[in-house]
């Protein structure tokens, strides 16, 4: 019962913050509300007994993807002050509008045929779930069902996904990272600056 | 009486949230998501007490720890305006107030 009220709370604020990161101008203010957003709605992932996908959250949506958008909020910035405000609208927003409408309508259609949650008859109950609950433990000695699944049955793929990562990693890191010799990257208002 | 303390918890995380949507300044903003962190990392340890699952309080610390590498990596910028010097010679940049 407590976490229906839990639940409700902490998805008011994630709300709220939506609202206002879709109503502000300032990026680096938007930014520490993506912050914000990603902590509360792992902080709904707890709640809702799921800890590993809040586990995931808390390191990619508060972690890295805030310190990747500072980062390139600091790379694309303008030259005019204040450099972290948005550049003014030059088109209207209807076709992404109704798009993301039509969208939303189509995702929340999707979810009547959804079986309730924690439901016994639901298909991830019927499936396989009950062979890797069953046999994971003398299988791989593993006791979380889902560090088995990942690490060893799907052992390869993980490997794969690794691999993946790791080559996002490289390229980002060449990207925005590293040392830069002082004279290259110039703004105008540095290079004003030298003249003068 | 973990109910009462989850409760308090959350209504500090409004007040936090409703210190980064009014701002005004950054070192405001920036507060606020660092307080809000830390409000995140003390609801779920008190709502792993009250579920009974300890395990939780993992997330918790990767929490904390995820937090101060975030605060940090927005403090560089503001002051230095760039991830990849160390000196000032950014002068350009602002430090502090957006507006």
């Amino acid at each position: 019962m407590f976490d229906v009220v839990v639940d409700i709370v902490l998805l008011t604020f994630l709300a709220t913050t939506s609202f206002a990161i879709m109503r502000m101008t300032n990026l680096f203010a938007i930014i520490m509300l993506f912050g914000i957003f990603s902590l509360l709605s792992a902080g709904l992932f707890v709640v809702m007994d799921a800890p590993d996908v809040a586990f995931t959250e808390a390191a990619v949506g508060a972690g890295i993807s805030t310190v990747l958008m500072l980062t390139t909020l600091a790379l694309v910035k303008r030259s005019k002050e204040p450099y972290y405000d948005e550049a003014p609208k030059t088109h209207t927003a209807w076709l992404p509008l109704i798009v993301v409408i039509v969208t939303g309508s189509a995702l929340i259609y999707g979810t009547w045929d959804i079986p309730n949650f924690g439901s016994a008859d639901a298909p991830s109950q019927t499936h396989v779930a009950r062979f890797y609950l069953e046999n994971s433990l003398p299988d791989t000695g593993v006791p979380n069902t889902v560090t088995a699944v990942l690490a060893s049955y799907r052992g390869f793929d993980t490997l794969g996904e690794v691999t993946v990562i790791f080559t996002a990693a490289v390229a980002v890191m060449l990207l925005i990272g590293g040392k830069r010799p002082k004279s290259v990257p110039k703004t105008e208002g540095e290079e004003a600056k030298d003249e003068a | 009486m973990y109910i009462a303390a989850s409760l308090a918890i959350l209504v500090t995380m409004g007040l936090a949230l409703a210190r980064a949507l009014s701002g005004p300044t950054t070192y405001d903003r920036i507060a606020a998501v660092n307080m809000h962190g830390t409000k995140t990392v003390l609801l779920i340890a008190v709502f792993a007490f009250l579920s009974g699952r300890t395990d939780v309080l993992d997330i918790a610390l990767v929490y904390a720890l995820i937090n101060f590498i975030g605060v940090v990596a927005a403090l560089k910028l503001v002051e230095n305006g760039n991830f990849h010097t160390s000196d000032h010679y950014d002068d350009d940049v602002k430090e502090g107030e957006p507006k």
